[in-house]
């Protein structure tokens, strides 16, 4: 028989796991940008001390509601202006951001923890541990978060550290259905059920499974809380039953300017969009985390 | 059917219970009752009294059955700081809180179905990305800041609406577009998702193949089915609406049941507090149970065997 | 007699994200009215795109051209969605692979079944409705009355096709295209399937495009086949013809993998073709075929001929390929 020397036909080779997966990290713009956000919101937080041109505790009476440096009384002495016990609001931001980040983390460090905990239970053991859990899942949904929050703040009176207790004992709801649903699934797989027949062990079988799998919608879980946790610090300070004066939290320079905020919006705006940028950072962050570990059939 | 809602609703019983001796034993773990009401520097044989008058020195059972019996009846005691029944007092508020709920849900609805629906026919064009755009700042702006916003812009600097307040219609427009633009987002992202799925499935496939109108392939065919999950975040929604209201209505001056729970919370005032809290609670569990029903009486496969 | 469909020269590319596909490579085929023409070819040879490009169901990443595209006489080639759109479920009608589905879960059979003839013929809902009643006891499902009134989830795989068959006939079609109608079916319900298509045809003069890998299919129903490999047609006879004497070597090697009850001595090993479907993104010259013919040489790399022998047409350069064909 003749050989075959015709020319190959194109033959198409892909690229390794690990570099499309770096591809898509970064062509994803949202992630790029939110996490630049949330660097930049991070470092400022972090060398706070170095970089608030003043402090941010400082009263001066003389200097009260000076608007900032884009309108014509501006200086460049105080850059976002004053506030109305003279403190430098520029310094004042920085430092509120601190508070901002501390509580996004601390409660989701907390309740990712107790979420996680319980959904694991709940998954491994099956039966009766998941019947509770579940329950335990569906009386937390019911009540609403800010009332139970402002209420129990109300009766032990206010604090940083008693708001991330609240809140990190409040919103582990999600990461408890998230772990649980995972560890459901991976417990199912066969080679599981087949190891358990051999006598393998299965809880590290099962913890080494679950734990990368569920890793990304973790992640994602965690982004959400973290940013709601964030918004709901600002809304009981504004009322007043959050964080107290005269710590620099966002949601209590609103409350404090909201008495002049017909004049000097700025007092309003300038925190206002600060929590509004950050959120949006870590809602970005945590969107293009989604996005970027989504099953590979997605190009 | 029908077994499937007597299920969900002996499910729902439990949990109201249960929230209700929870709401209960919150209140009273959180700080020695006594004293918050006797308030600051107050006397120990006061604040004995007050343990006596209100049955706080008996054991927390007895005094929970006590609290629920009453409760069952009716009778959620005095308010502490109005100085009138809680039941009535909380009765007269409900209603406005319930309608800027109605209200902002449907406006949230009536935003984010058609944005979702045009995000979905016409994916990464300009319209899906503002209709992202929307979405992300609306989740993004606290929702407090934005009702600020709002009165600046529309009450203060054009006068169109009043400030706070709530004798007329005029003064829930704010308030509604604050909440709805408040839990919009979810909903639009949903529907878009969902739509995007169905639009892609083998029977909107054979509608298409069948030479259906467009219109009639994404309102009949693909919006049928894609709104399902709608329902039942629309329950989860509300819920958080009930919450949610607490910060809009106090910034606005809305005398509805949110304003009650920051002005009881405030002042201490214990049984107002606790009833709206378990009151509340067992209207959101009464939602979740309707959105299940309503969920499964949607889905023809189970509704029809 | 002009035929039914006449196709010419017709390409689909797909734009991917690796570059373009070329799904479908210039191929030409006529259906004559009340006849069954078989498209046989494996995954991905470009048989479904055909049928999607016919109804005018690509999906948006997708781009057609025909050198000619003729269907009752009149142009298809350059219709508006609109004219295309009406035409669809009316005049030309398809039906799926896998039935389970293929019917939207939240309306009735009936529903699903009405609306097409209403969108269609304006009719009303009563006129509809029998019609509905008359083709469901035509494709077997009785009582039909009842029937109408139940949900997909209510009937079983092969009986959804059937309710699938019907309502691709709902508005009196000329031609039906069925792409693998029977692949995601149980063995018997396969064969009861392929029975009622025959049947239907006969009753109703209805064309039908039969689209399958399965040659087992094609030799129950088709008249004429059309062999596809790597979004070309390669060989393209009356049934008889093409079982009696396969030209192209692809055509072969199907034929040999597969076995025939009466023909296929026991014992024999069956045949089977090396290598696989090459890529088709990029440019693609030549036969595509020629990796893994045994009897390839170097004039396969340019254009190939077609050639034609009575109503036997293949593409290929050599003009007698070997009897014997090397596994």
């Amino acid at each position: 028989m003749t050989e075959s020397y015709a020319p190959p036909l194109l033959e198409v080779v892909g690229p390794t796991s690990g570099a499309l997966l770096r591809r898509r990290i970064f062509t994803h713009k949202g992630l790029l940008i939110g996490s630049t956000l949330l660097t930049i919101v991070l470092l400022l937080a972090l060398l706070a001390p170095l970089i608030a041109p003043h402090d941010p505790y400082a009263q001066d009476l003389t200097q009260r509601m000076i608007p900032p440096l884009w309108s014509e009384k501006g200086t460049w002495a105080h850059v976002l202006g004053t506030d109305n016990l003279g403190r430098d609001y520029l310094s004042r931001v920085i430092y509120g951001a601190r508070i901002s980040l501390l509580i996004g983390f601390a409660v989701m460090v907390i309740s990712g923890l107790i979420g996680a905990a319980l959904g694991l239970a709940a998954g491994y053991f099956g039966g009766r541990t998941d019947m509770v859990v579940t329950f335990f899942i569906t009386i937390r949904l019911a009540m609403p978060v800010i009332l139970v929050a402002l209420a129990v703040v109300a009766m032990v009176g206010g604090s940083l550290w008693v708001v991330v207790l609240v809140l990190g004992l409040l919103k582990w709801d999600r990461f408890a259905v998230v772990m649980r649903a995972a560890t459901q699934q991976v417990r199912s797989l066969d080679y599981v059920t087949a190891a358990a027949a051999t006598g393998a062990s299965t809880p590290r079988i099962i913890v080494g499974e679950v734990l990368p799998n569920v890793l990304p919608q973790l992640i994602v879980v965690a982004s959400v809380e973290a940013a709601s946790a964030i918004l709901l610090e600002a809304a009981l300070s504004f009322l007043g039953l959050g964080v107290q004066p005269p710590l620099p939290s966002w949601g209590l320079m609103i409350a404090e300017a909201k008495a002049y905020m017909f004049f000097s919006f700025w007092l309003i705006a300038i925190p206002g969009t600060a929590l509004a940028l950050l959120v949006l950072a870590i809602n970005m962050v945590g969107d293009g985390i989604r996005d970027v570990s989504a099953p590979s059939g997605r190009g | 059917m029908l077994a499937f809602a007597t299920k969900r609703f002996g499910l729902a019983l439990l949990v109201a219970v249960t929230v209700s001796a929870l709401a209960f034993l919150l209140l009273r773990a959180s700080g020695d009752v006594a004293i918050a009401l006797a308030g600051e520097g107050a006397r120990a044989e006061d604040i004995e009294s007050i343990r006596r008058i209100y049955g706080l020195d008996r054991p927390l059972l007895v005094q929970y059955f006590d609290w629920l019996w009453k409760m069952v009846h009716g009778d959620f005691g005095e308010s502490l700081y109005f100085k009138t029944e809680v039941w009535p007092l909380v009765m007269e508020k409900l209603p406005t809180t319930m309608l800027l709920a109605v209200f902002s849900l449907t406006f949230a609805l009536a935003v984010s179905i058609p944005l979702g629906i045009l995000a979905a026919v016409y994916p990464n064009s300009w319209i899906d990305r503002l209709c992202l755009a929307l979405a992300v700042v609306g989740q993004a702006m606290p929702n407090f800041f934005f009702a600020l916003i709002l009165i600046m812009v529309l009450a203060v600097s054009l006068h169109w609406l009043p400030v706070s307040g709530s004798e007329s219609w005029a003064h829930f427009v704010m308030p509604t577009i604050t909440l709805g633009y408040y839990i919009a987002p979810v909903f639009m992202r949903l529907v878009r998702a969902g739509m995007i799925e169905v639009l892609a499935s083998d029977y909107v496939r054979t509608a298409r193949a069948k030479g259906l109108s467009q219109t009639s392939i994404i309102l009949k065919h693909a919006l049928r089915n894609a709104l399902v999950p709608i329902v039942a975040l629309s329950a989860v929604q509300l819920g958080l609406l009930l919450g949610g209201s607490v910060v809009i209505e106090t910034i606005f001056a809305l005398d509805g049941a949110g304003f009650l729970a920051y002005q009881s919370i405030t002042h201490k005032d214990l049984p107002v507090t606790q009833a709206l809290l378990t009151l509340l609670s067992i209207l959101y569990v009464g939602l979740i149970l309707i959105a299940d029903i309503a969920n499964a009486w949607l889905d023809p496969r189970i509704r029809v065997g | 007699m002009a035929p039914l469909l006449s196709v010419s020269g017709l390409t689909v590319d797909l734009a991917t994200p690796r570059g373009t596909l070329h799904a479908v490579r210039d191929i030409s085929f006529d259906i004559n009215a009340g006849e069954t023409l078989c498209l046989v070819g494996e995954s991905g040879c470009g048989k479904s795109m055909t049928a999607l490009a016919l109804m005018g169901l690509l999906p948006n990443s997708a781009t057609r051209r025909a050198r000619h595209l003729a269907f009752e006489g009149g142009d298809l080639a350059n219709v508006t969605p609109r004219k295309l759109a009406s035409l669809r479920g009316n005049r030309m009608a398809m039906i799926f692979q896998e039935p389970m589905t293929a019917l939207n879960p939240a309306y009735t059979i009936g529903d699903q079944l009405i609306e097409v003839h209403r969108r269609h013929k304006g009719s009303t809902y009563a006129a509809a409705r029998e019609r509905a009643i008359e083709l469901l006891e035509k494709v077997g499902i009785t009582p039909a009355g009842e029937r109408l009134g139940q949900f997909p989830h209510q009937l079983s795989g092969g009986l959804r096709q059937r309710v699938m068959i019907a309502m691709a006939l709902m508005c009196g079609p000329t031609l039906l295209i069925a792409d693998e109608p029977t692949t995601a079916l149980d063995v018997t319900i396969q064969a009861q399937t392929l029975r009622l298509l025959i049947d239907i045809q006969r009753d109703l003069g209805v064309a039908i495009l039969l689209i399958t890998h399965d040659l087992g299919v094609v030799a129950r129903v088709a008249q004429r086949v059309a062999v596809m490999y790597a979004g070309e047609i390669v060989e393209s006879a009356t049934a008889a013809s093409l079982f009696r004497k396969p030209r192209h070597p692809y055509t072969r090697g199907l034929m040999a993998s597969i076995p025939i009850p009466g023909r296929t001595p026991p014992g024999e090993r069956l045949g089977s073709i090396p290598g696989i479907v090459p890529s088709l993104i990029g440019e693609v010259r030549g036969c595509a075929f020629r990796d893994r013919c045994a009897f390839a040489f170097a004039p396969c790399a340019e254009t190939v001929p077609w050639r034609a022998d009575n109503e036997h047409g293949w593409r290929c350069t050599l003009p007698e390929v070997p009897a014997e064909a090397a596994a």
